[in-house]
């Protein structure tokens, strides 16, 4: 039996008066690797930002419930700033600080308040090991976080995200940016990280979320198509749209 | 010759002969003040006062007199300026009201350097009673530089690319947070280079410092910063009208002239090494 950790009931936003997402009602289950896709322009980008509150900053209204362990992030008592510790978030292009590779991935620990050097000195050492990036950096940690690689640098990402301790990583299509050989590699780490963390990516790459996903949930035009086990929607969509979509005649 | 071969070869020459005229009153310039002051130059004109009814010594008090003046009214100004740049792009809501102070800041910037002095002379020196002193001259300087310090911060700070900020809202960073850990050490080395430039502006300014801070002559150094000062963009003004030995007093004129444009190069020149030097750590 599978624990839903996040369950939205028909939620709809608004930017301004663009209708981008229409009553879409999912559960996420815990520990597993979900992956969003559709066509450019299906909001797939902006569901993943409702969970952690980052279509806030760009002045988004919102409508129905998003439940994140039985609590509803959108009421006003919940802290922003620590939902979005609890559900981190990688970008589509990297973005690391301009900064020390070190400093990067304290960057979270430090403004949580944490003083202690060697906790934080243990955190970073440990989001790093996450990432399988340790061995590579662990002689130039203080070195400018841009000197590394494009896959090394979205790894960095994703520690940086770990260290605050986050119950679930959002990915933002995390390796459309990157080469072939570093978007497989952040693919076996994503595999191998839905054994600690919830995961859920949005992708562009269907192949991509057909490799790596547990579950996929079909967005088209700001609507919930289809949502179900990978292996299902892939070999016997409900939808003919799905099936449209999975095989290339739109998209 | 085609007629289109014509017309290219007459305008790249037109342009080449506007740089080349551009290029001579430029040169001519600095060769007649080199010219016209390089006889009173020697360390002695550096390090010591003015005697003998400033026909002979040195400008060492208008030295001292600018340093104290351009570096009060940088000290004053930086602050102000970084923070209400800093307003202005990351708070800068309603959008009508942030319109009405870019429109103030652009006409400071526009006002006459004259209009400073009038302005000092009837708020600093007289209202607030601060006296003809380096602390009056600083504070009209410093208004007089605040929109360029706004202006270069506030182009420095909108710079910062957006992914900066997202990425440090998405590991739960206030906005607070933002801005003093992420925006401002972005933004640093290009709102340093704009307050650099500003001391250079400060440091050559007459008119502002005219009712408000500077004197003639003084053969002390300033005590405090309630004490009137020589400077030497006021210096130069006062020898070449009040002066009554021409022959004397003009060729010291120009060699104030010249350590003045020395000394404004010189800034300049501190500028363009610290933005090149922090220029090859950005690697964004």
């Amino acid at each position: 039996m599978v624990k839903n950790l996040l369950i939205t009931e028909n939620l709809n936003l608004w930017f301004g008066e663009d209708h981008i997402l229409k009553d879409i009602s999912i559960n996420i289950p815990e520990k597993k690797v979900n992956a969003i896709i559709g066509p450019s322009g299906c909001g797939k980008s902006t569901l993943l930002r409702c969970f952690n509150r980052m279509n806030d900053l760009s002045g988004a209204r919102i409508k129905g419930n998003i439940v994140l362990g039985g609590k509803d992030i959108y009421k006003e008592k919940i802290d922003v700033y620590d939902l979005r510790m609890k559900v981190g978030m990688v970008f589509q292009k990297p973005n690391p600080f301009p900064k020390s590779i070190y400093e990067n991935v304290a960057f979270g620990l430090k403004i949580k308040g944490i003083r202690n050097k060697n906790l934080i000195n243990e955190k970073v050492e440990q989001s790093l090991k996450n990432v399988w990036l340790w061995d590579e950096v662990k002689d130039r940690l203080h070195k400018n976080a841009f000197d590394l690689s494009g896959g090394q640098q979205q790894r960095m990402c994703m520690a940086r995200a770990f260290a605050v301790g986050p119950e679930i990583l959002l990915l933002d299509e995390p390796t459309s940016a990157l080469d072939p050989k570093s978007t497989n590699k952040i693919e076996e780490l994503i595999v191998e990280l839905k054994k600690k963390i919830t995961i859920l990516i949005v992708t562009h790459n269907i192949a991509q979320a057909g490799r790596i996903s547990d579950f996929t949930t079909f967005l088209y035009l700001g609507k919930l198509i289809e949502f179900g086990k990978t292996e299902e929607i892939f070999t016997v969509p409900r939808d003919s749209r799905t099936e449209q979509y999975l095989t290339g005649k739109f998209g | 010759m085609k007629v289109r071969e014509i017309k290219e070869f007459l305008g790249i020459n037109i342009l080449r002969s506007t740089i080349i005229i551009s290029m001579v009153f430029l040169i001519l310039f600095l060769l007649l003040i080199f010219i016209k002051g390089f006889s009173v130059l020697s360390l002695d004109f550096l390090l010591k006062a003015p005697k003998n009814g400033m026909t002979e010594g040195g400008i060492f008090p208008a030295i001292v007199g600018t340093f104290y003046l351009t570096m009060l009214s940088v000290i004053i100004a930086f602050p102000l300026g970084v923070l209400s740049a800093i307003f202005l792009v990351e708070f800068g809501k309603p959008k009508w009201f942030i319109n009405i102070i870019r429109t103030a800041i652009n006409t400071l910037a526009g006002v006459p350097s004259i209009v400073y002095g009038l302005f000092g002379l009837a708020v600093f020196v007289t209202l607030f009673n601060f006296k003809v002193s380096i602390l009056s001259g600083a504070l009209t300087l410093s208004i007089l530089i605040l929109p360029i310090i706004i202006n270069s911060s506030e182009e420095a700070i909108k710079q910062v690319p957006y992914n900066f900020r997202e990425a440090a809202y998405g590991l739960g960073a206030s906005k607070r947070q933002v801005i003093i850990k992420i925006v401002i050490p972005a933004a640093l080395p290009n709102i340093l280079t704009g307050a650099i430039l500003s001391v250079g502006r400060a440091a050559g300014e007459t008119a502002p410092i005219m009712f408000t801070a500077a004197t003639f002559f003084t053969r002390r150094l300033p005590k405090s910063i309630m004490n009137e000062v020589m400077a030497m963009p006021y210096h130069i003004y006062a020898l070449m009208t009040e002066g009554s030995f021409p022959e004397k007093h003009v060729p010291i004129a120009y060699g104030t002239a010249i350590v003045l444009l020395m000394l404004v190069l010189g800034i300049n020149l501190i500028a363009i090494i610290i933005r090149t030097k922090m220029r090859r750590n950005k690697k964004w």
